[in-house]
């Protein structure tokens, strides 16, 4: 089964976002539907399809995608990312920065409780905070909070946070749930607690049950701090398999999903599906690269590195993996976001000029093959299994790159095996590997020349004086000005030295039965809304008891 | 008797013993650890929260003492908590699974044996006839086609275009709110499918070797001497030819119990179940020790055990193995 590997590259990378983010967002008109007053009415429930179970409620020690989005349903943040993914106040009202950067004071809302009617006060972010840094907490987030020098909660409402150094990405870190101290303070492991099986927070759905591989229901909370929300209940299905997820949809068994893009493309055009269901899209929170180790001795010549870029048909890429539903990839972040820069240089397929790049770095061609100092330029371009957009794409650079005389090989490699054995040990020629895209711009780990050690993020081997100073800029300072020209700049240098070939943008592909109302596609997607989603009284289809 | 048994059952705690220290050291060898799926490729995951996560699940000791303290614990029967961020008992988690797990398993083996072996016999008896051949292009198909393939094309018949059944799950969403009769008419009708399938998939190896069983004994003198004698046909088949053709079937029985409580990970991922094979894929996938090898040496115990009542149960049978022993 191809399941795991491709959860496990989704849960390996940052998953503080919680929403699916995207930018552009289109909605595609449902035709004609019946003549409805469409009216914001309480009820209905919805059915979400999803291909992984929950493994638990708290988010300090879960790390998959599943995870982190059902609890989202029933805990909140101080701070969160608004629909053009911008940070804004969640369970703090505003907060302040201090001139020097190093202070940060929360405001928190006032007259919020917990589930069960306790109120939340910044005892429970001092608490959260404190749970953070317990080493008796299996998190992998904990690096974020070990950076704070001092904590305090001066007042119910008032919590305030002092680190050594401004350091901007610690303000999203704020977005971590904030946990219940009257429940918690008697676990001193939190994970082993009842509450990371029937979580108890202070969001807009209560926690009802939880059926392991099979569902999780949530109902409205009457009381949430921004409404109460109109759809009256949640429930979250396992369906591990997209074709199965795929007909209970059309059999009325789920009510939204994420398509793929054959299914988008082939199996949804007729008109009775799409009497139904609105399908959505907009640029997914991720790309594909082609990485290369730099210290290759082919790979450590700029201009190789660009002829490669050039030799690579990202247009031919896009329509054959995706089936067109994406767009080419410039740089490491996310076109139509604020730090993305559209202005760096590109590489059009074009194979001429990667052949001349290639000869003057010294490759010349011999039976189609190109050769320098007796070698041919061969090498093996290593993936991990069960992908299979990445093995498509690798079958079509295959063929990119032969027309210019270069040959690669292929191999696919088991997730755990591929990281363990070839990633952190630095044993590949090439990669194709993808990131998911934070909306915070530091990309601190994965390109400064500090961070290739075993197990540190820049595999490839990228060193770069100037990038370095700007990444340590761009990340200890909140002005928001000065960190989007630090990465401009960053983006421009990537795309001159192309230490990775960044190949394409995806796009989200959500599917959500048309009876539900308000829905409106922004840079983060569709669900950031989902409390003010509805169900017209005339159309709802099951009938909750409050 | 007693004694022999008794010593069977000895001897399976060496063997038991032996089988986990086997499946333990192979699950360490296997690249990756359990720390890897929250923390490769994580920005956020620093090598020292990496160690503090190493030490907080004992990775960090060596080997032996990590065998040798899952092995206490075994003997007072603790499988331990499971490595998956909520950190249930083991236990608990394979519990849970076993009551679908079991029901599909036993529904669709009655199935097996309630059709295979009527058919098997039919065919030898009417060997090279119609029927012979129309059963055994059925039951080579259903063993052929892919599983996952031919489950899909039932879903989207019964499921969407008909909609006589449930496409996936082991319940509907009100199941809660359904009196008796209808939670066992709603689980039963999102039983059909998978047990229909998985039955129809295991079909060919049990009427197959029902009938070679049939062809075999039909062939003895004894069965020879019974139509002499003037026996009519049919106690000639039932009475001496199949009670002796359905020996051997004990041993299948026996070695069928390990596979009770073994889902196929393919058949729950298409249709939805939360079963056996599920948990145990999961737990491989993100390197759960303490679920792999709780699982493990349940299999391996149902399979010892399996054997020792497949001989039991064949000694019981034959009066010829039970007087040789």
């Amino acid at each position: 089964m191809n399941l795991s590997p491709r959860r496990a590259a989704l849960s390996s990378i940052v998953l503080l976002l919680l929403l699916v983010a995207c930018s552009g967002g289109k909605k595609e008109s449902a035709g004609k539907g019946a003549v409805v007053s469409d009216v914001p009415a309480y009820g209905d429930a919805i059915v979400e399809g999803s291909i992984g179970d929950v493994s638990g409620f708290l988010t300090a020690v879960t790390t998959d995608a599943s995870s982190h989005e059902a609890a989202g349903y029933v805990f909140n943040g101080l701070v969160r990312y608004d629909k053009d993914l911008k940070l804004e106040g969640e369970l703090a009202e505003s907060w302040e920065i201090s001139p020097d950067g190093k202070r940060i004071t929360f405001h928190l809302r006032k007259g919020v409780r917990w589930h069960d009617g306790a109120p939340f006060t910044s005892d429970d972010v001092m608490f959260t905070y404190g749970r953070m840094i317990d080493p008796r907490t299996p998190t992998a987030y904990g690096e974020d909070f070990r950076q704070v020098k001092r904590a305090s909660a001066p007042a119910p409402d008032t919590f305030v946070v002092e680190y050594a150094r401004p350091f901007a990405p610690a303000l999203a870190s704020w977005g971590m749930h904030v946990l219940p101290k009257h429940l918690l303070e008697k676990y001193p492991d939190i994970s082993k607690s009842p509450l990371n099986k029937k979580p108890l927070g202070t969001g807009p759905y209560r926690f009802v049950e939880w059926k392991t591989g099979e569902k999780v229901v949530f109902d409205a909370n009457p009381d949430y701090f921004e409404g109460k929300p109109y759809v009256s209940r949640v429930i979250t299905r396992v369906i591990p398999d997209q074709a199965t997820m795929f007909l209970e949809l059309k059999s009325g068994g789920v009510d939204i999903m994420t398509l793929t893009p054959p299914q988008y493309v082939r199996q949804t055009e007729t008109a009775e599906f799409r009497k139904s269901f609105n399908r959505y899209k907009y640029t997914a929170s991720g790309y594909t690269y082609l990485g290369f180790r730099l210290s290759h001795p082919f790979f450590g010549d700029k201009r190789v590195r660009q002829a490669i870029a050039y030799a690579a048909d990202k247009k031919a890429l896009i329509d054959g993996v995706l089936l067109g539903l994406g767009q080419e990839a410039t740089g490491p972040y996310k076109p139509g976001t604020w730090a993305y820069n559209p202005n760096v240089r590109r590489y059009p397929h074009d194979p001429a000029r990667a052949k001349a790049l290639l000869s003057e770095a010294g490759w010349k061609e011999k039976d189609g093959v190109l050769v320098k100092d007796g070698q041919p330029f061969e090498f093996t371009v290593l993936t991990n299994a069960g992908n299979d957009a990445r093995a498509k794409t690798a079958a079509i650079l295959q063929q990119n790159l032969a027309d210019v005389g270069i040959r690669i090989k292929i191999r696919t490699v088991e997730w755990a095996a591929f990281i363990n054995e070839f990633i952190d040990k630095r044993k590949f020629d090439a990669v194709i590997l993808g990131w998911n895209i934070t909306p915070d711009p530091d990309q601190f780990d994965i390109w400064h020349s500090s961070k290739t050690g075993p197990k540190e993020l820049n595999h490839v081997g990228f060193a770069n004086a100037e990038v370095d100073r700007l990444l340590d800029e761009g990340r200890s300072t909140f002005d928001l000005e000065k960190r989007k020209k630090a990465y401009f700049r960053i983006q421009e240098i990537l795309a001159d030295e192309q230490p990775y070939v960044f190949l394409y943008v995806p796009e989200a592909l959500p599917v959500v039965h048309n009876r539900f109302r308000g829905i409106v596609p922004a840079p983060a997607g569709i669900t950031y809304n989902f409390i003010k989603w509805y169900v017209p009284a005339a159309l709802q289809k099951h009938h909750i008891q409050p | 008797m007693f004694r022999y048994i008794a010593r069977r059952l000895l001897l399976t705690v060496p063997l038991l013993v032996g089988i986990s220290l086997v499946s333990f050291l192979m699950m360490h060898m296997a690249p990756g650890g359990p720390i890897g799926s929250g923390t490769d490729l994580n920005p956020k995951a620093t090598a020292e929260s990496r160690e503090r996560l190493k030490a907080y699940y004992g990775l960090d000791q060596p080997l032996h003492v990590q065998y040798g303290r899952w092995l206490g614990r075994m003997a007072t029967l603790d499988f331990g908590d499971s490595f998956s961020p909520d950190g249930r008992p083991v236990a608990e988690k394979i519990k849970e699974r076993i009551p679908i797990t079991l029901t599909i398993n036993l529904l669709s083996m009655g199935l097996i044996f309630l059709v295979a072996i009527p058919v098997g016999v039919y065919s030898a008896v009417r060997k090279g006839s119609f029927f012979d051949r129309i059963s055994t292009v059925a039951v080579f198909t259903g063993f052929a086609i892919p599983t996952f393939w031919l489950a899909l094309l039932a879903m989207i018949l019964f499921g969407v275009k008909l909609g006589w059944l449930p496409i996936s799950g082991i319940s509907s969403l009100d199941y809660d709110t359904l009196g008796t009769l209808g939670k066992i008419v709603d689980r039963g009708r999102h039983l059909v499918l998978p047990v229909l399938l998985a039955g129809f998939g295991g079909l060919a190896g049990m009427s197959r070797y029902m009938r070679s069983n049939m062809l075999e004994v039909i062939r003895q003198d004894y069965v020879a001497t019974a139509r002499a004698k003037g026996v009519p046909e049919r106690t000639v088949v039932f009475r001496h030819a199949m009670r002796n053709a359905l020996l051997p079937v004990i041993t299948i029985l026996g070695l069928s119990v390990p596979d009770l409580l073994g889902g196929s990970v393919i058949f729950e991922t298409i249709f939805a179940i939360p079963g056996m094979g599920q948990l145990f894929y999961q737990g491989v996938m993100s390197r759960d020790y303490p679920l792999i090898m709780g699982i493990l040496t349940i299999g391996a115990f149902l399979t010892l055990l399996g054997n020792l009542l497949a001989d039991v149960g064949y000694a019981l049978a034959d009066p010829r193995i039970r007087q040789g022993s």
